[in-house]
């Protein structure tokens, strides 16, 4: 746990925390800038840019025409020159248009230069669905980015994490991935947890990437999830109390992994649930069981459930994406089976 | 030249796209009260209607056949109307039913109708190759189908855009791209966005001909549309339109449209629909009683559609794991 700082008492919400992290960055560094499709006066189509047009003014809040493959490129250039862009890739579904520049070059400059060139740059983007946004607009994709070599993957649950991922994001010098689930944003015209609003303090402060959070201690069972499906382990775990003891492990980022915090708590329950709403097959949830599988399979008492997005497009009609998506019920399910 | 019946069908056909996206508005909204949610209601998720852009889909489509082929945006109501899409189908995929187009898989951005070639896609630009592939299936069969790609300007500065241009021409292939340009992606400003005021002119980059229409006016349109349509039939290859329109409402449902201003009062006063009426209805082409006679009746239709879609049962919940793989 990383929040020694205390959180105050203004609530906010994770799209205020968000663009706050940036607004404080770009007072005290004039490299830092912003650019994405409706950045600017829009203030981001999920708030993650909101009120930065107005302090900063076009010339560091830039609005892109429809050009991923352009404009992500170019903040790739401005990176390796020593500046610090943020770039927002809208919805991380549009990956498809422009990854080149994301996994040939971003994720590989630092490498193939033999360490000579840096890429500091930050890719935030929205993921993630529960909203019928259907097959294209829906997707968590974390672990195809994850897949890459070269990029540090973060995914925030709550106000507090986000900004200080933000902020740390920002401050990095390797290029990191900035996922920002829509549900956890605190959107007023999207239903949403409360927990997407939360203390967060004003002044600027760090969470480190790569390392995890106990969100909720507990003995019977390891919980490892991350982004929006850390809100729903939560609240099944506050249910559970009395019951069953839950801890929940919000991941935070993806990579790194902080697989330490996984083995120890598993050791210390023996039981694992993993709760993902990204694609099951080939991505986060294994490269879990296969971190204590490598490490000691026999910390196990009981086979590992996984609560993931099943290999299917994500559909648009409510009940075909509900069927599909982790809800509490099948968290509650799954810890009930491996607890049994 | 149009004749008189040809547009009082142009009129017929606009009316009736202008009264589903009305009828789509009212009831997307209507469900998501008091506390506006984008994933409430029967209506639930993105929603990009396309008021002010019919004489687009009309103009063009009166020059197409069923075996003709459209890839439209994520703003394809009028286009799919226009083509022949069946509306109740369509009405009860956009309600995300079992008798919906797709069973309710697909949704608003992705309504695909193998019968009268028409699909759409979520993902800008991205729907401009795949025309140029239908073009390429209708002239290596022999058949003189033709392709028509749709995206807004702001898809124009999208790679896809160019490249697909360049193939349809150096292929010669019978694809018709069609840029309708209604001054906004999102929030953002054409002038913004694009350093040149006539589109157009980026056709003469891959050596096509194209040509920018002004006025949204659908006889225009049709013209402009015919002339491109039958140079593709007759194998002349590819041709690029860029056509000026209007977007009437927000880019899509619960966009407060701060960023438009004073432009967007223009705009409401450009719909194109009241002129058409009133240009044909001053010249004796229709009266004002045929006029509102039209109106009942498509309004009919679309609340045909909606109680269709309406009364038509969910998909299965264990339908979500089948269609993967063929
Ligand atoms: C590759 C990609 N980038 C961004 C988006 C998000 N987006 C959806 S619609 C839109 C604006 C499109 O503008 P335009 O092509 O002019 O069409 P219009 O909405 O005006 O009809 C944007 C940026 C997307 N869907 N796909």
């Amino acid at each position: 746990m990383t929040a020694t700082l205390d959180a105050g008492t203004r609530r906010v919400t994770t799209a205020k925390a968000i663009s706050e992290a940036i607004a404080q960055e770009m007072r005290s560094d004039p490299e830092v800038f912003v650019m994405g499709e409706d950045v600017g006066p829009y203030g981001g189509i999920f708030g993650s840019t909101g009120g930065l047009f107005e302090e900063f003014g076009s010339t560091r809040i830039i609005d892109t025409p429809i050009s991923e493959t352009g404009f992500i490129g170019a903040g790739i250039g401005a990176a390796v020159e020593g500046m610090r862009p943020v770039v927002e890739l809208m919805f991380v579904d549009f990956f498809g248009v422009c990854f080149d520049q994301i996994y040939n070059h971003m994720a590989k400059i630092h490498y193939e230069s033999g360490g000579n060139v840096k890429v500091p740059m930050v890719i935030m983007t929205a993921v993630g669905g529960g909203y019928s946004d259907a097959a294209q607009h829906s997707q968590c994709l974390w672990a195809t980015f994850a897949h890459m070599p070269g990029m540090k993957v973060v995914a925030p649950s709550n106000p507090y994490d986000a900004k200080g991922l933000m902020i740390s994001a920002i401050r990095d010098d390797s290029p990191v991935i900035f996922m920002f689930h829509k549900g956890v944003m605190g959107l007023p015209w999207m239903a949403k947890n409360p927990r997407s609003i939360g203390p967060v303090p004003e002044e600027e402060y760090t969470v480190p990437i790569g390392k995890a959070a106990i969100a909720h201690e507990g003995s019977d069972v390891t919980v490892v999830s991350v982004s929006i499906s850390v809100q729903h382990c939560l609240d099944v775990a506050e249910e559970l109390e009395g019951t069953t003891s839950v801890e929940v492990i919000d991941l935070r980022s993806i990579v790194p992994l902080d697989r330490e915090a996984i083995l120890t708590s598993v050791a210390k329950t023996g039981r694992l649930v993993i709760v993902d709403e990204d694609y099951k097959s080939f991505g986060l949830s294994g490269e879990i069981v296969a971190t204590i599988a490598d490490k000691d399979p026999s910390l196990l008492k009981k086979p590992v459930e996984r609560v993931c997005y099943p290999d299917v497009p994500i559909p648009y009609a409510r009940v075909l994406e509900y069927e599909a998506l982790p809800t509490r019920d099948k968290i509650k399910a799954a810890i009930a089976k491996v607890t049994a | 030249m149009v004749d008189n019946d040809t547009r009082v069908d142009f009129f017929r056909q606009m009316a009736r796209i202008r009264a589903y996206e009305a009828a789509l508005q009212a009831n997307y909204h209507a469900d998501k009260t008091p506390q506006w949610d984008i994933g409430a209601g029967l209506i639930p998720g993105e929603m990009h209607l396309a008021a002010g852009q019919e004489p687009v889909a009309v103009g063009l489509c009166a020059n197409l056949v069923q075996e003709d082929a459209i890839t439209a945006p994520h703003r394809p109501h009028h286009l799919a109307l226009a083509k022949g899409v069946d509306m109740k189908k369509m009405t009860a995929e956009i309600y995300g039913r079992d008798t919906g187009l797709c069973h309710g898989k697909g949704g608003h951005m992705h309504l695909f109708a193998p019968e009268q070639h028409f699909s759409c896609s979520g993902i800008i630009g991205q729907g401009m190759p795949v025309a140029v592939g239908q073009a390429m299936a209708f002239s290596r069969r022999g058949t003189d189908n033709v392709a028509v790609a749709v995206a807004g300007e702001g898809a124009a500065n999208q790679g896809a855009f160019h490249e697909a241009l360049n193939l349809a021409s150096m292929w010669k292939l019978p694809v018709v791209f069609i840029i309708e340009d209604n001054g906004w992606a999102i929030s953002v400003a054409r002038d913004t966005a694009t350093p040149i005021k006539d589109g157009s002119l980026r056709g003469s980059a891959y050596g096509m001909p194209s040509q920018r229409v002004e006025g949204n006016d659908v006889e225009a349109i049709y013209e402009a549309c015919k002339t491109a349509v039958e140079r593709a039939r007759a194998g002349g290859g590819p041709t690029l339109l860029e056509i000026h329109t209007v977007r009437l409402w927000g880019h899509f449902e619960g966009d407060a449209q701060a960023y438009r201003g004073e432009e967007l009062n223009e705009a409401t006063e450009s719909d194109p629909l009241p002129a058409y009426e009133k240009r044909l209805v001053s010249a004796g082409i229709l009266t004002q009683e045929q006029a509102d006679q039209i109106k009942t009746e498509v309004a009919a239709e679309v609340d045909e559609a909606i109680e269709f879609a309406k009364s038509s049962p969910e998909p299965k919940p264990a339908d979500a794991y089948i269609h993967v793989f063929a």
